[in-house]
């Protein structure tokens, strides 16, 4: 055996060994194996589906359409899921909710972690007088109970779907600055930070580069469960006539309008309740398989 | 131990200013003349401003929080818009139906989902597990509004068991506490099976069952103190969701309450009644938490240590 072929030998299965590996390929990987989040996957893959090919599925004119002749209609091959008090297609003005309740649901987490984001990092990061004064307003903000921050919010602006989407993504803020602020905190006080100042790194550098890419780990599990909680409760304003006006399809209005005729007429009650329940339940089964892909002692 | 709680006390105050001037100043961004509210749309302007001037809407927003909170000190929460009634006394007729259905809902939030979540976690993996932890998601997904609109479409108007509103008797709160308590209670479920798992992997209830004692005794006497401890600030952190969803719950189960109060006053666009119901739940929610960390602080023996060596 000559020395070429003991090098080969050698350092192959080294190369192998020492791949570098993607975080988020290891955390797909691990995903993967969780069949309860691959199933939360697909129905919210499903969901979102409906929601980019809404018209194809069943035109928004039918969500619209009234028709008294067709009025309170149970379930039946011309109309899935019934009709409602207005003869309007059920299964049309669900379909066609979904993109509102997405929007809601998904624009207020992604606006408010961003603001809550730029907070928690300036407290995290800096500390001392910058952490207490942003901390304490926060902490202000969250002796208000959610709800009632939101109501507040879109009693003075009035209802619809843009205010609803800023109340609750203005109520979230306090909420994602402390999330976002202890996950920093837990990345700040390490070495390789104290090696970047140490280097003269700027502060919006070390903050972009490198503490935000390691303590995204739990921003993103509980921006995702919130996302569940954000549909919800944007059902709930819509419920309580403080979110989208009929005759725009939207789930908690649906239920708001079917409430009266629910003895005769369930179906009108069921459908887009189940609707809620289904796109929140697999939202937090997603984000419950998250949580456990990243979690640092589930790592083989 | 007193030094913590004069300490604890102290700070609720600065707090309550605070969250007057955020509610306030919210409330001031709403569109819409407040007398014009009051006398109508048929008032002439020269009335409308009269009217304004003399009651001081037509004042700086500082000014108008100073004197808010001057008032408020004397009990005065200004009169609503609607009724002319004080403020103060339309909520005060109304907070014994929202307690005792907070009151009911935590209660029973409680009683399922700590016992619930010490059985999940003391026979983890089983069969309890699964079936504890699948519905646990599953309340944490299901809307308290649609729930209790479905509660009143089985039990109420199906069977007819139950009523489906008011709130005159005990039976009239037994479907809006339940339905106020599910999401409480998946939340309560979660962390106690959370925080007790943590717990019987210490090392002391190891040592506890290397003593030979029995697993009854090493949960209940050793592990179920400590496992319990966070799970009463999340209780107290729950009131606050709790009195939120009140504003759902009785108004699906049309329910005289606060929160039906506040939701009157928002679609009526009367700011004074919406200011001082969600300040008055604010500082519930504050005097809750004061209770709750007053409580911690005297469970908790590193707390009381912390203060007994100053």
């Amino acid at each position: 055996m000559n020395m070429n072929s003991i090098t080969e030998i050698t350092t192959t299965p080294i190369k192998k060994k020492y791949k570098k590996k993607s975080r988020f390929g290891e955390i797909w990987k691990r995903m993967k194996k969780n069949r309860i989040a691959m199933l939360g996957l697909a129905i919210f893959s499903v969901i979102v589906l409906c929601t980019v090919f809404a018209d194809m599925i069943v035109p928004y004119s039918v969500a619209l359409e009234q028709n008294i002749g067709d009025r309170l209609q149970p379930p039946s091959a011309a109309h899935w899921f019934g009709t409602d008090a207005y003869g309007r297609d059920i299964f049309a003005r669900v379909i066609h909710g979904t993109r509102n309740s997405l929007v809601m649901g998904i624009g207020a987490v992604v606006v408010g972690i961003s603001l809550g984001g730029v907070f928690g990092a300036a407290a995290g990061y800096y500390g001392g007088i910058v952490d207490t004064l942003i901390m304490r307003v926060m902490d202000t903000i969250m002796c208000i109970p959610f709800m009632l921050l939101a109501l507040a919010i879109v009693a003075a602006l009035g209802p619809g779907l843009v205010n609803v989407l800023i109340a609750l993504m203005l109520s979230m803020v306090p909420y994602y600055t402390r999330v976002i602020r202890s996950a920093i905190l837990t990345v700040t006080g390490q070495d390789f930070i104290e090696a970047a100042k140490a280097c003269g790194t700027p502060d919006r550098y070390i903050i972009l580069k490198h503490i935000l890419p390691n303590a995204i780990g739990p921003v993103i599990v509980q921006a995702t469960m919130s996302v569940g909680t954000m549909i919800i409760w944007a059902a709930a304003m819509s419920f309580l006539g403080m979110g989208i006006q009929p005759p725009t399809p939207e789930w908690g209005s649906m239920l708001s309008e079917g409430k009266d005729y629910m003895l005769s007429s369930p179906h009108l009650v069921i459908f887009p309740g189940m609707a809620i329940v289904l796109t929140a339940l697999s939202i937090n089964l997603l984000g419950d398989g998250l949580r456990d892909a990243l979690d640092p002692r589930l790592k083989d | 131990m007193s030094k913590y709680i004069v300490k604890r006390v102290l700070i609720v105050f600065p707090t309550l200013l605070a969250i007057i001037f955020i509610v306030f100043g919210i409330m001031s961004l709403t569109p819409g003349d407040p007398a014009r509210m009051m006398l109508g749309q048929q008032a002439s302007p020269e009335a409308v401003a009269r009217v304004n001037h003399e009651l001081g809407f037509d004042r700086p927003f500082i000014i108008r929080y100073g004197d808010y909170v001057v008032k408020l000190l004397e009990g005065d929460m200004g009169n609503s818009y609607r009724t002319g009634r004080p403020v103060f006394n339309e909520i005060i007729s109304r907070l014994p139906t929202t307690a005792k259905l907070a009151s009911a809902a935590i209660l029973l939030a409680v009683m399922i989902g700590v016992p619930l979540g010490i059985l999940s976690a003391v026979k983890q993996y089983s069969l309890y597990d699964i079936t504890g932890t699948a519905a646990a998601m599953l309340m944490a997904s299901i809307p308290g509004f649609w729930f209790g609109l479905m509660a009143i479409l089985l039990f109420a108007l199906k069977l007819g068991w139950l009523p489906s509103n008011g709130s005159d008797t005990w039976v009239h709160y037994i479907l809006p506490a339940i339905t106020l308590a599910i999401p409480v209670s998946a939340s309560l479920l979660r962390l106690t099976r959370t925080t007790m798992l943590e717990t019987i992997r210490q090392d002391y209830v190891r040592t506890a069952r290397a003593k030979g004692q029995t697993e009854k005794k090493v949960i209940f006497h050793h592990a179920l103190k400590n496992a319990l401890l966070p799970v009463v600030t999340v209780a107290g952190l729950e009131f606050g969701g709790l009195l939120g969803g009140v504003v759902t719950i009785e108004t699906v189960f049309s329910i005289n309450g606060v929160g039906t109060l506040i939701i009157d006053a928002i679609r009526m666009k009367d700011v004074p009644q919406v200011t001082g119901c969600a300040i008055f739940l604010a500082f519930l929610f504050m005097m809750v938490m004061l209770i709750v960390d007053i409580l911690y602080a005297y469970i908790d023996p590193r707390i009381r240590a912390r203060y007994q060596k100053v």
